[in-house]
């Protein structure tokens, strides 16, 4: 008896051990591609050029950041473009949201199903690409900086129907006692409601920034040339386009472009914000989408 | 009696107008990018041009016959459905044995790192992990040729060869998508009454007879949904993937392009917005098929799931 469940201890515990060691696998191949650019982001271009990408580069510098940032730099231009449009379209966006979610868990609208299934019925169908492209340019959202902003990006009916969700879980009876205390509408919904929304607030601005710092669909449909481009369309440019390469890298400097650590680098000044949020991130992701997910 | 209603509607509006000027910007917002956008559709049969716009000449189907007489059709729809469903199976699975490994563990502190490590490639755009993928397979720098060479093997030219393509993209997809795809399954895991797993335990189940025989069962309903959800975006592909890993690269083309793609040049390279129109009309008719046959389907076996 004694033996029995002493094996079968250990048989629990060998299960631990082998599903532990498949998730540090998995883990292993999500974070193991970040590492290598990384590492090779500080490696002498020389030494790219000898071994190729190493796990460990035989020689390392810093000469790759210094060609993206020095005075006047268009990466750094790029980077105030990419903080420009995330901060005033995340702000836009989110306003816009909390108002139409706000309107659309109030019980007393009657025609809210009517607008909820007028805004659920784009998720489902859409026109496409060309029909989307040609009423940009028709409104002039065409190589100017709204572009980045406005089409595609400043709403999402999936966050607004998050945060309707969140909003009808809030007790009407907040409502009618902010009512009977003379509270004004536009009070009730930002004064009242939007700092108790804040959980879902928080998801809904990280899904909105990180939509507009991730986007380069906008800038490669809308922009025709490059004094607007965002962080990712340069990096999308850099890849595949050598003379952009040679505008971006400061070759006044050294005559050699350091144009392989030169990617891995540029790759890694991008995602840097993104890195240094991750906690935060994470958690209001994870939060956001289990609130979807369970009330949706 | 009509008057009386327009009355109604107009009080309606009269009583509750604070409400309603919430709803107006986002209102406007999708009238305007979504609702305007469907009678341009209608350029697929003409022949467009910028200075007439949408009353440019009636060109009638000319645009869909050229574009199914030619070899590209049917192309980009294979290759469009073959990945599609690729992704979906292999997502699927992976999700779901993190999501049940995750559970599983009794170390929540370690399986809630591996899990942050997971759904980190979920926060990185495309055209970051283009780079990730070019400094593997670059074929002059790439880390996997030096390994290649270094063990006696020939190396490859990747982005010289089609057949190999698939099987990328498929990898990079699960490497992409499968954290957050598990936290989506974990959430179901978590909605399982734990009644079910004390009277297994108590039977006397082993850790991988729970699994198989009360986590997997119990989540099929959801995965079904899932998949049915996907099912009705299967004519759908997501550009940003593909323009950012692939991007012009003619070699690559004939594994890799699909509709989005082939609209996107036929717009933006070739310049021929009624031809790319077409082909955007034949991917939502489609598209438009899928999603009420694969909504049709869950309403007859899963009535909960159903989305309209």
């Amino acid at each position: 008896m004694n033996a029995a469940r002493l094996g079968k201890k250990r048989g629990e515990q060998l299960s631990q051990v082998l599903m532990g060691l498949i998730l540090i696998l998995f883990a292993f191949c999500c974070l193991f591609p970040m590492y290598l650019v990384l590492i090779n982001s500080f490696a002498t271009e020389a030494s790219i050029l000898k071994n190729g990408y190493q796990l460990i580069p035989e020689q390392f510098s810093l000469e790759a950041y210094k060609s993206i940032f020095y005075a006047g730099s268009p990466t750094l231009k790029s980077y105030g473009i990419t903080i420009l449009i995330t901060v005033v379209g995340t702000a836009i966006a989110v306003v816009i949201t909390y108002m139409c979610g706000f309107s659309l868990a109030n019980e007393n609208l009657k025609y809210r199903n009517g607008f909820s299934l007028f805004f659920f019925i784009t998720t489902v169908f859409n026109s496409g690409l060309v029909p989307w492209y040609l009423i940009c340019r028709v409104l002039h959202l065409y190589n100017n900086i709204w572009a980045l902003i406005i089409p595609s990006l400043i709403f999402t009916p999936f966050n607004m129907f998050l945060t309707r969700n969140f909003i009808k879980g809030v007790p009407s009876s907040l409502m009618d006692s902010a009512r009977i205390d003379g509270a004004g509408e536009l009070t009730i919904a930002f004064r009242i409601y939007f700092p108790i929304c804040s959980p879902v607030i928080a998801t809904i601005t990280l899904f909105y920034a990180l939509g507009y710092w991730n986007n380069w669909f906008n800038a490669i449909m809308l922009l025709d040339s490059s004094e607007l481009y965002p962080l990712q369309m340069i990096l999308f440019k850099i890849q595949s386009d050598l003379s952009m390469l040679k505008d971006l890298t400061n070759v006044g400097l050294s005559n050699t472009v350091p144009t392989e650590s030169f990617k891995m680098a540029s790759a890694i000044v991008t995602i840097g914000p993104i890195v240094l949020l991750y906690p935060f991130l994470q958690r209001y992701f994870t939060e956001g989408l289990i609130i979807g997910a369970v009330k949706g | 009696m009509k008057k009386h209603r327009i009355r109604g509607i107009g009080l309606e509006f009269k009583k509750n107008k604070f409400s309603y000027l919430f709803l107006l910007p986002a209102t406007i917002y999708t009238l305007i990018f979504s609702y305007f956008t469907i009678p341009y559709m209608v350029i697929a049969f003409e022949d467009f041009k910028y200075n007439t716009g949408i009353h440019s000449q009636w060109v009638g189907l000319k645009n869909f016959s050229f574009f199914f007489s030619s070899t590209k059709a049917w192309e980009v729809t294979r290759n469009t459905l073959v990945l599609n469903i690729s992704y979906l199976v292999v997502d699927t699975v992976i999700a779901l044995v993190i999501a049940i490994l995750v559970n599983e563990i009794r170390k929540r502190k370690f399986a809630k790192l591996t899990q942050s490590a997971m759904l980190f490639p979920h926060f990185l755009s495309w055209v970051i992990i283009a780079y990730v993928l070019y400094a593997f397979l670059s074929s002059e720098y790439g880390l996997l040729n030096k390994m290649l060479t270094g063990v006696g093997m020939e190396a490859v030219n990747w982005y010289n060869n089609a057949s190999y393509w698939p099987v990328i993209l498929v990898i990079m997809h699960a490497l992409k998508t499968a954290g957050y795809n598990s936290i989506v399954y974990l959430a179901a895991i978590t909605g399982i009454d734990s009644g079910i797993y004390e009277a297994a335990v108590i039977d006397g189940a082993s850790t991988w007879k729970r699994i198989w025989y009360v986590t997997l069962p119990l989540l099929m309903p959801t995965v079904c949904i899932l998949t049915l959800m996907s099912i009705g975006r299967i004519f759908y592909g997501d550009f940003a993937m593909y323009y950012a890993i692939v991007k012009d690269n003619g070699i690559l083309l004939k594994t890799t392009d699909v509709i989005d793609t082939y609209v996107f040049r036929m717009l933006r390279t070739t310049g021929n917005p009624s031809m790319a129109m077409a082909i955007g009309v034949y991917q939502s008719v489609m598209g438009f098929l899928m999603v009420f046959g694969a909504n049709w389907f869950t309403k007859k076996f899963f009535p909960e799931g159903a989305l309209f």
